[in-house]
This record gives C-alpha cells, structure tokens and sequence, in this order.
C-alpha cells in the first residue's frame, strides 16, 4: 500500500465511510437466502442493497460497470448453487459472464470489488457470512475511486 | 447495451404515455419493521420524490384496512403504480397484486420493495442506518415502479391426460384418484409389477398389518380400472413439451413373451434349470431365468432374464399357451398429456461399499429389508427368521438405528420410518417366538403420527430393550460367529459389551436409481440430500417449479405409508385443477424479441435451457416460444444487440435501480 493511499484510507476512516455495496441476487436462491437470514434474524452490516433478478444469469456485464460507474463500492452476484439452478443451468452462464467480466476489471483495477457467490435459500446464515466478508474486504480496498474527489478515474 | 439504454423510451402503450403517479405503503409489521425504522421519516422523504403522489404508513399493509388504504388512495390519487415496501414479495407480492387488479390496475404494475427481511430483521441494532437503507431501497423501487410495463399473464390449453411415473403405492393412489375423476392416465412402472416397495414388506407399522394384504387389491383396482393403462417393464426416456402439452417418449422393455398369450401359470419356471439370486427377496433365495415377478404381481405375466437365460428353450416346450417370443424387441409408445405426476420412490440404503457395522465383512449382520424378507411368509425361508451363517434360528438379536440416516458421513437427515420399522419388526419377530431377545440401539426415537407410540409402548412392553447409544466397535465370534458389539448406553453412562446371533441394520431412505434421470427429463431441481425439490416445503409441497409436473412420496423426501399415500391423493387433486379447467395460466414474464433489431445470430439460442427459442428461418430472427420460456433472462443478457428483453426486467427498469442505490436520479421513462 502506497503511502497514498493508506491517507486516502485513514480519511476515509475519519469521514466515517461504509462501503456500499450492490447484490444482484436470483429470485430462487439467493434472495430467499436473504429472506431467510432475515427471518432468522442474522445481523449483517447495513451495507448491501439487494436488486431481485429472476435468475442470476440475467445480469450483465453492463450491469455491473454501470454500478461501478454509479460508485458502488463493490458488487454481489448471487446464484443458486451449480446444479441446483431454478432454470437448470442459467448459473453456468452467469458464471462464464461474472468471470470475464472479472478479468476485464483487472485492467482498471476493480476486479476485487466483483464477487459472485452461490448462496442457497437454505443458506441464511451464509449470506449474513458472505456480506460481512465481503464488507471488510471492500473496507480493506478503500472506496470507489470514482467516489474520491479529484480521482484519475473520475 | 449501451449507457442510456436506462433513459430510452420503452415501447409505448397507452399507459406508458401517462403521468406516473406512484403511491407509496409503508408497512410497518407491527413492531417488526416499524420497530427499527423510522417509518414516518422514510415516507416523508420518499413523497418528496418526482411522481410520488401520495405515501401512507399502515400497522400491517396486509390487513383488510391496509389494502383498502391502497384501494382507496388509487382512487382518490387516480394512482398507476403501487410500491408496496413490507416483508418479502416470494410470500405477500400474489396479495397486492391482486388487491390493485381489484382496482383495474395491471397487476405488473406493483412493485415490492423488502425492508423487513432485508433491512429492520437484520439491522435491529442500528436503526439510524436501517432507516437510511430503507430510504435507498425504496427509492430503487419508486423509480423502478415508473417504468413498469403491464403484462398479461397468458393462457395456454391442457391436454386431458396424464402421466404417473412410478407405480408404488404414491403412484397408484395419484392414478386411481385421477382414473376416478375420468381423466385417462398412463402409470409407467420401471420394474415387471407394479406395487414398489411396499409390495416387499412383511408387515406396516402401526398396526402390523400384511402389506401385501391390503396392497394386493389396491394393485388388482388400478389393473382393472379402465381409465388406467399400465406400462410396466417401461421407462420414460423423452419428456417434451410444457405445461398441458407434454410429449413423452416411453421405452417398453423386452419380455420375451407375449403378454396377451401368457396366464402367469409359472409352468415355464418349473423347466428352466438357471438359478439366479432373487432380487425381489433381496437377494437371498433364487429364481429362475424365466419367472413371475412375485405371487401376486400385476400384471402377472412371467418374463424372460435375457442375462441369465442359456437360450436352452425348455420355456417354449413347457409353455402350455405359447407365448414365449425370444426375438422380442424394446419398443416405444409415444404420448401426449396434460400433466406429470413422479413418484419415483427411493431406495434403501447400501452399507456394502462403506462396511458400516461390519455389514457385508460378517454373516450375521443383514439389513432391515433382508429381515423384512425372512420375516415374511412367501419369502426364501417361509418366514421362518434364520442367520445367514448357519441357517439357525438366532436367539439374541440386535438393531442398530440410523444406518445411512442422520450421519455427517453418509446423510444427514432423518429417514422418518426406521424407528418404526425397527420396533415392527422386533415385535413381529417377539411375537413370533417369545424365547428370542432384542435390543434397540438407536440415538433418538422418533414416533411422531397416529398410533407410533402406542406402538412403541407396546414393544416396550413386550420387553424389547431400548439402549440409546451407537455401536463403537462392532466385531465377529471366529467360532460362533456371533457379533461382538461395544456400545456406549449414554443413558446409564457406561460402555456395554454385548453379544447378538444376529444383527440388523435400518438402513435409511436414499434416492432411487435413475433420479437424476427424472429430474433431468422434468427439469426439476434437487436439493442437497439428492431427492428432487417440491415448489416450495410448507405451502406447495407436492407441486415443482414446473408447471404441470408434481412430485408424490418419497421422490421428494422420506415418508412413510400413510404420507406417500396422501401425497398420492394431493397430487391427482392438484393434477386436476389444470385436467378440469383444460387450460393453464403461464406468467407474464418472459423473454421477448424485438424483430426490427434482432439480427438473426442466434446465440441466444443455446442459452434457453427450456428450448423456447426457436429460430425463424423465413424471416431470419429469434422467436420466443412463450408457452415455454420461463423468464429466467439468460438469453437476454447474451443478445448481443439488445434485441431480446425480458418483460417486467427490463434493462431500463433494472438500470433505473442501479442508478438509484446511491442517490437519487430520476429516469425518464
């Protein structure tokens, strides 16, 4: 870490700032996971707004740089596990699309802010897990450039 | 897809044209939202959105008085769209959608926004935050709710017969139900007779009674009713089609003997001089090349084991009516039908490849269905109940629970029926010859439903001990071969070294052969213990996510007798709400192409995974096939010139949610 950035952090810190996160997450699985966490009343941080799509495979890579662009700090997508697909195997292709569209991010450095993940809707204790996780890595890369004034990438 | 394909004007209906005037309900689920979030504070800001014409907070939206609020506020606020922000649309979205249709609203033009479960359930302790995140979320949802587009869920007509896959005791009792209703049913049973497994067992707890007793007439009922066609010996190999309109492909497996000729005399078996092990008694006994399934089977017609057969044609001499045919082929049948009912049954446990207990190391230690066989009158000892190593009647026998059930190793549910099965079983045989002693090791016993435990005093009574507590260490006598069991009786707390001439494992419920197959053939899914998933656990247990297609007995999930057999019933009764009404309604949302864009490169194609999109080749564009897609917008997300949309996701509509999770942007619809 750049002395740099490590003060653009400890600013961060001193503002308060929480990462913002965008969940894509498929009627079927994931986001009955979520209901599921709900219902059994796992705390997990207020960081993650959940966008309900039919099925994972739904979202596209537009999706995706559009909430970057829009300065999320990190994206979920949320599927049904391999094999276990609403739609037989919609996950497959959300899989080769989330992954490309991941090494397409490396140039811009955002790569690590893409996660995809198979959360069943058994799976409430799972999701809670997955958005803490996925909270503290996004605390660890900092915001969203775009979000920073005075940013290259703005 | 471009950047400002979130502004672009969606095709316009009359409606698309109007004001948007959206009404917000604020639901406050008693303490459970409103508790945590601010809901005065959140509908205050949210009125002060563009379009948002009024905001109301109600105790429960959900109530009487709450949907005649949103009644109510459409009239007076000639309202288009409703936001509706409260608990999870998977359980309240079919409740307001039909409250704003009342109020001639399409009903596509609801949009729920979760800020229960997805904000003040797991946010409890930070309700300035659940506050704000709730503001957020309903915000994506105001803008998304603006550029709704209305739907008309689509009507698609239904073929009049149906399917049963699986001719158990479930299956027959879906078949019968149907057949008495006068709808025409196929029941295709992979094995020679129909019956399953039920047909193997000795005796059914509660009430120990003869299975075969009162399954016998049940499969002579479903082999006379003339609204049944039996398919036996067959096997579903294609399923086309949806909803009403399936066609399926069933493989009719050799006999070598013409059905028609043959009585079931078992003349033939007398000649052949081929033994092999039989199967149907588990194994243990033999039949010959050529044979009747079992005494009572339906259809009772012999068939020829073309692996075992030495081609010696004794058969054809014996055979009084000759009926033998050796150059008999597999044939097919093809059908059409309406729905599809499986009840493709289960299978036990195998502790053979795992050694569990020493099954398969020791003669002594059988399973549950071996003792079920030696217990039972027709079976290979005529129900006298011996020890494989000696053929001795055994004095002390052990059981041991949860063989294949409720271990990480193996799996971890409970298989529901072994407890029962267990104390049935050491009560028959107690009652048979009471110098014989048993024990019961099991972890917990369970005896849930009408009678079970009445049953369990009983064997109690009888004096069948009960240990709680597994087998540590379970060995053989070299001599004796009697097992030698280490048992902790976590009870008394004291480690127990016991002695059996014969021990029995209750394998558990596990899926049946060919369930990937079915599940692949119907599209369904499986859940993580391999049994194929129901629509939803609680309120649509015998129904899939396929339309038209339902699971009955243990397909989908362990189940005793009296379970399977209801499911039997629900399922014909389900079946026949679509075989009455001769049609079915398909949801609105679904893939939809753009012909003037569509280029005709048909990528999309491979990505259906219903095969809903055909390729027109006269005009060179994608078709979507409605009746078949499913909306899952796989398709969409591939087509290359955003030709294809997905109706109620579009691009614009989610978009307008992702611009707004952070800060307001209004989107021009």
């Amino acid at each position: 870490m750049t002395t740099e950035t490590a003060a653009v952090k400890s600013v961060q810190a001193e503002n308060g700032w929480e990462p913002n996160i965008l969940a894509f997450c498929c009627n079927w699985c994931s986001y009955a996971g979520a209901d599921l966490a709900g219902v059994s009343r796992f705390q997990y941080p207020p960081t993650v707004k959940i966008l309900r799509v039919m099925c994972s495979s739904r979202v596209e890579p537009a999706f995706i740089l559009k909430a970057l662009k829009e300065g999320a700090d990190g994206v979920l997508i949320a599927g049904c596990h391999i094999g276990d697909c609403h739609y037989i195997d919609g996950n497959k292709n959300a899989e080769v699309r989330i992954n490309n569209t991941k090494k397409a991010l490396v140039k811009l450095g955002f790569d690590k802010r893409l996660r995809l993940e198979w959360i069943s809707a058994s799976e409430g204790l799972r999701f809670s897990e997955v958005i803490k996780d996925f909270t503290e890595e996004i605390k660890k890369l900092g915001q969203n450039p775009v979000n920073i004034q005075g940013s290259e990438v703005k | 897809m471009s950047d400002n394909n979130g502004d672009e004007k969606p095709v316009g209906s009359k409606v698309d044209q109007e004001e948007k005037r959206v009404g917000v309900f604020v639901c406050e689920c008693g303490v459970n939202i409103g508790g945590v979030v601010n809901t005065r504070a959140v509908a205050d800001y949210i009125g002060t959105l563009h379009g948002v014409k009024v905001t109301s907070v109600n105790k429960f939206t959900c109530s009487d008085s709450g949907q005649a609020d949103i009644q109510a506020k459409i009239k007076e606020h000639n309202l288009n769209r409703v936001v509706v922000a409260a608990c999870s649309p998977k359980t309240h979205e079919p409740t307001f959608r039909a409250c704003i249709e009342e109020m001639g609203l399409n009903q596509y033009f609801l949009e729920f926004v979760n800020i229960r479960d997805h904000c003040s359930w797991i946010h409890m302790w930070e309700k300035e935050k659940a506050t704000e995140k709730a503001k957020d979320l309903i915000r994506m949802g105001v803008e998304r709710s603006k550029l709704l587009e209305p739907l008309q869920a689509s009507e698609v007509p239904v073929n009049d017969k149906a399917l049963v896959i699986g001719a158990g005791v479930a299956g027959m009792q879906s078949a019968l139900d149907l057949a008495d209703m006068g709808f025409q049913v196929y029941l295709v049973e992979k094995e020679p007779s129909i019956g399953g497994r039920m047909a193997r067992f000795d005796k059914v707890f509660p009430t120990n009674d003869c299975s075969i007793c009162i399954l016998g007439p049940k499969m002579v009922e479903v082999a006379r009713n003339k609204n049944i066609k039996i398919m036996s010996y067959s096997e579903v190999k294609a399923v086309e089609g949806y909803v009403g309109n399936f066609t399926v492909k069933v493989e009719h497996k050799p006999r070598y003997l013409d059905v028609t000729k043959c009585t079931g005399c078992a003349k033939c078996s007398e000649v052949c001089p081929v033994e092999v092990p039989y199967d149907f008694n588990e194994g243990l006994g033999t039949r010959k090349a050529i044979f009747v399934p079992f005494p009572q089977a339906v259809p009772l017609r012999a068939l020829i084991d073309k692996e075992n057969c030495i081609n010696c044609k004794a058969c054809a001499k014996a055979c009084a009516s000759g009926a033998i045919n050796y150059d008999m082929q597999t044939s097919y049948t093809d059908l059409n039908v309406g729905v599809i009912i499986g009840a493709v049954g289960f299978k036990t446990y195998d502790p053979e490849p795992r050694h569990d207990f020493g099954y398969g190391l020791y003669d002594n230690i059988i399973t549950a269905m071996e003792f079920e066989r030696l217990l039972n009158a027709a079976g290979p000892t005529g129900g006298h109940v011996v020890r494989p190593s000696d053929c001795k009647e055994p004095i002390r026998v052990g059981f041991v629970n949860c063989v294949g059930s409720r271990d990480k190793n193996t799996n971890i549910y409970c298989s529901g029926v072994c407890c029962m099965y267990t104390i049935k079983n050491a009560q028959l045989l107690k009652e048979k010859r009471p110098e014989t002693d048993h024990t019961i090791m099991y972890i917990d016993i369970r005896t849930p439903f009408r009678g079970y435990e009445e049953s369990y005093n009983r064997s109690r009574n009888l004096g069948v001990k009960f240990l709680r507590g597994r087998p540590v260490e379970v060995k053989e006598d070299p001599v004796t071969k009697n097992i030698k069991v280490r048992v902790e009786d976590t009870l008394a707390g004291e480690i127990r070294n016991l002695e059996f001439d014969l021990m029995v494992l209750a394998t558990g419920i596990v899926p049946n052969e060919g369930i990937s197959q079915i599940q692949q053939l119907l599209k369904l899914s499986k859940a993580a213990d391999g049994l194929l998933m129901e629509a939803h656990p609680k309120l649509k247990p015998v129904d899939t996510t396929i339309d038209g297609v339902f699971l009955a007995g243990c397909a989908s999930g362990p189940k005793d007798i009296p379970y399977a057999v209801s499911q039997g019933s629900a399922c014909a009764g389900r079946a026949t709400i679509l075989l009455k009404n001769k049609k079915a309604i398909t949801e609105g949302i679904t893939a939809v192409v753009n012909p003037d864009v569509c280029v005709g490169c048909e990528v999309c194609i491979p990505m259906c995974p219903f095969q809903a999109i055909k390729f027109d080749e006269k005009e060179n564009k994608a078709n979507v096939v409605k009746a078949l897609c499913k909306g899952c917008g796989t398709c969409v997300a591939a087509c290359p010139t955003g030709a294809l949309e997905q109706s109620h996701f579009k691009n614009n509509q989610l978009l307008a949610q992702v611009k707004n999770v952070f800060r307001f942007q209004e989107v021009a619809a």
